[in-house]
């Protein structure tokens, strides 16, 4: 058994450095026919070379005109989407305060089962991640497959319908487990009998897509398609696979558990997220990425790696060694696509930091991708069998998760927003100086939410680890950094309320009118492109 | 990459492949496997029970696997031997769980097999360990002018509870309780080969 097992270990991590392998070979010889002036793809017919920030009064982009490629069916799509995220990271974000409050002040709101904290922080966790993230980064896509590929949405009123199926399944999911009815398994609360219609809703959003993708008026798919067009496949097969009731059990159900949970983060989220930086970066700086062909090696790598992690969240538990040994290594091999990415894109932003200034939405998105890096490289870190025992059990490992899933997804995606609205309404933001404060509430928020669970978090598995300590010790050493995160959190929370409020009077305010007649917003110059 | 079939295609295989690795191969392995002669599958009052754990997400603070003595003391703390995939195999959703903001609880009915403790604790936490940030669950309870017969009467020192009150378990408290003194991983250990023991590895090496 030990001879076999040791053999499929040694085979899928040989498999992998093949693959790999294989890839580094055929991009240094040219074996894909992509080219350094693919990267050029982001600008579409203009020339690049110059700020294109809508938020930005020293840019050439016109807020007050809508995209003349937009037909009225998706802009609407557009709008539904991104209002319904920001109203599901307002929820989101309450609930997570409430839970995190909940930690140090454990006898406010006793009262009601809906409100303890295992139902508040679960209600949380699914309205962020199946709420805000998704919706908002599937919006993304939604505008920029499109976009990219110089041709109109294909079957929007289906895109819509997705979004109303995945909102009142999303809504219907947080409800019920308010209500104490949940699947019992982390990431996979929402009962598959609602999950039935999150997987209809998702396909609403997929296939119009890829009807786009096949329709497309460009001969080269841009990097961000690649992630796109890969989460869009991938999601779907994990969703399935993890939510077929009545198949797993056990410690097995614990592998299944976390090969899923961690591709949610690994194969849904990071594609939707560094699909979007892929694009906004470049295009908001003027200038392509640094290396376009290298971007191939980041997408594949992570394609190989990332998808075999999971196992490192059952490290020291009732699960085969062989499988959490794998799990370790392909966590440490992700260093790889990391630094692929991070050369690609950091290069690019820190070397423009001119436009750092100019661009709030930059600022957002390509911070957001410098804590991708971070959060990675952390990732693998913790995967690493003497780091993992000191913080698997603990806060830190919360702090690691907000990291990636808002350091870096949240942050590129408000950053899309602020980039793409103006785009899609026609209508400057209404506040500019609440971008700023947005801005700053949630990075000083975020910092001092991550710097306190992550010490508290390290000094509890330090605490829990030593034998001559009472376990209460471990618990209560954490207390003053609880309510540490209380206080980033709640910093945060506000700066979503900014958010929340600048897009709200975006819509309703009185500063700059919605076209009375949005059926007929293209303008003379372009009309005749309009597709749709 | 400029075709969209062979980069969905290829992409797919390679999720393909890590399912195979993650999610097959360790199924292969443990689902069929036998259950320990020590283990007794849950009764119908400690299944209600466990979906009450479920319900209330005891999961997001307590952990159900000690680990081994070679990377942690979890053995020293009362927690029970290190588990290993043939302790569950009753365990449907499995609650192996991610955090310890509480203590392990695989062994939480052979560690703390009082049911009256375990009431008081489910209802105020604090009353037996002052500094504790576990959630009272008074919903579970029922606050009575007198108990009436048959009432499980719950000990709540008087600064705990509602003046001239007496507090009376619900029948998810008693189901609650029911499962957790279910909770007894003390029988000999079966199919050690079913866990993790990178850590025992680096022992016997050296």
């Amino acid at each position: 058994m030990n001879f076999t097992i040791g053999t499929l270990l040694a085979f899928s991590f040989a498999a992998s450095l093949i693959a790999i392998a294989a890839l580094i070979w055929a991009i240094s010889t040219h074996q894909f026919r992509i080219t350094e002036s693919d990267a050029r793809t982001v600008f579409g017919d203009e020339e690049g070379g110059k700020l294109d920030d809508p938020t930005s009064p020293h840019s050439d982009s016109h807020p007050s005109a809508v995209d003349p490629a937009l037909s009225p069916e998706w802009r609407r799509l557009l709008i539904v989407m991104f209002v319904t995220a920001t109203a599901w990271l307002v929820f989101g974000s309450i609930f997570g305060l409430i839970a995190s409050l909940k930690l140090h002040l454990p006898d406010w709101l006793t009262g009601s089962a809906a409100l303890t904290f295992g139902r508040m922080r679960t209600m949380h966790l699914n309205s962020v991640i199946y709420g805000f993230l998704s919706l908002g980064g599937v919006g993304a896509a939604l505008w920029l497959v499109p976009t990219l590929f110089k041709t109109h949405l294909h079957k929007p009123r289906l895109a819509m319908l997705g979004a109303v199926i995945w909102n009142l399944a999303v809504f219907a999911g947080v409800i019920v487990i308010g209500a104490g009815w949940n699947d019992g398994l982390e990431w996979l609360e929402i009962p598959w009998q609602i999950d039935i219609f999150l997987a209809i809703g998702g396909a609403c959003f997929a296939i119009p897509l890829l009807y786009t993708a096949a329709a497309r008026r460009v001969n080269h798919i841009y990097v961000t398609g690649w992630y796109y067009l890969g989460g869009l496949v991938w999601f779907p097969v994990l969703f399935l696979l993890a939510n077929l009731p009545g198949v797993h059990s056990g410690a097995q159900q614990a592998t299944t558990n976390w090969w899923f949970a961690h591709n949610v983060l690994g194969l849904w989220l990071t594609p939707l997220g560094l699909g979007a930086a892929y694009y906004f970066i470049p295009k908001i700086i003027g200038k392509p990425i640094y290396s376009y062909r290298l971007s191939l090696l980041g997408f594949w790598a992570l394609a190989l790696f990332y998808s075999q992690v999971g196992m490192h969240h059952l490290i020291g538990g009732p699960v085969p060694t062989w499988v959490v040994s794998l799990s370790v290594v392909q966590s440490v091999m992700m260093v790889v696509p990391v630094v692929a990415v991070a050369i690609n894109q950091h290069t690019l932003s820190l070397g423009n930091l001119w436009a750092w200034r100019e661009s709030l939405p930059l600022r957002f998105v390509a911070l957001g991708a410098i804590l991708y890096t971070l959060a990675s490289l952390q990732g693998s870190l913790e995967a690493v069998r003497a780091f993992n025992t000191v913080t698997h059990f603990t806060h830190y490992t919360v702090a690691h998760a907000h990291l990636g899933a808002y350091g870096f997804v949240a942050l590129v995606l408000f950053g899309g927003i602020y980039y793409m609205l103006p785009r899609v309404t026609g209508r400057a933001w209404p506040m500019p100086w609440a971008i700023s404060l947005h801005f700053w509430l949630v990075v000083a928020g975020f910092a001092v939410y991550f710097i306190s669970l992550t010490i508290g978090g390290w000094l509890q598995g330090l605490a829990m680890l030593d034998a001559t300590r009472d376990w209460l010790a471990s618990m209560e050493v954490t207390l003053p950094y609880l309510a540490g995160r209380s206080l980033g959190g709640a910093l945060m929370t506000l700066g979503h309320l900014v958010f929340a409020a600048n897009l709200a009077v975006l819509f309703f305010g009185r500063t700059r009118r919605f076209e009375d007649d949005s059926d007929d917003v293209a303008t003379p110059a372009t009309a005749t492109s309009t597709g749709a | 990459m400029n075709r969209v079939l062979p980069l969905i295609v290829v992409a797919l295989a390679i999720l393909a492949f890590a399912t195979l690795l993650l999610v097959a191969g360790p199924a292969a392995q443990i689902r069929s496997i036998d259950p320990p002669e020590g283990l007794a599958p849950y009764t119908a009052a400690e299944l209600r029970g466990r979906n009450e754990y479920i319900s209330l997400g005891c999961v997001y603070c307590h952990s159900q696997q000690p680990r081994s003595p070679e990377q942690a003391p979890d053995v020293l703390r009362g927690w029970g031997r290190p588990s290993t995939a043939a302790d569950y195999v009753y365990d449907e959703p499995h609650l192996l769980g991610t955090m310890r903001t509480g203590p392990d609880l695989l062994n939480a009915g052979a560690r703390l097999p009082s049911r009256a403790w375990q009431l008081t604790h489910l209802y105020q936490p604090r009353a037996i360990v002052p500094q504790s940030i576990m959630p009272a669950f008074p919903f579970l309870f029922e606050a009575k002018e007198q108990a009436a017969q048959g009432d499980v009467v719950v000990k709540v020192p008087a600064r705990h509870r509602p003046e001239g009150k007496v507090i009376v378990a619900r029948q998810e408290a008693l189901d609650l309780v029911d499962y957790l003194l279910s909770l007894d991983r003390t029988y000999p250990a079966e199919r050690t080969d079913l866990r993790d023991n990178g850590f025992m590895a680096q022992e016997e090496d050296s």
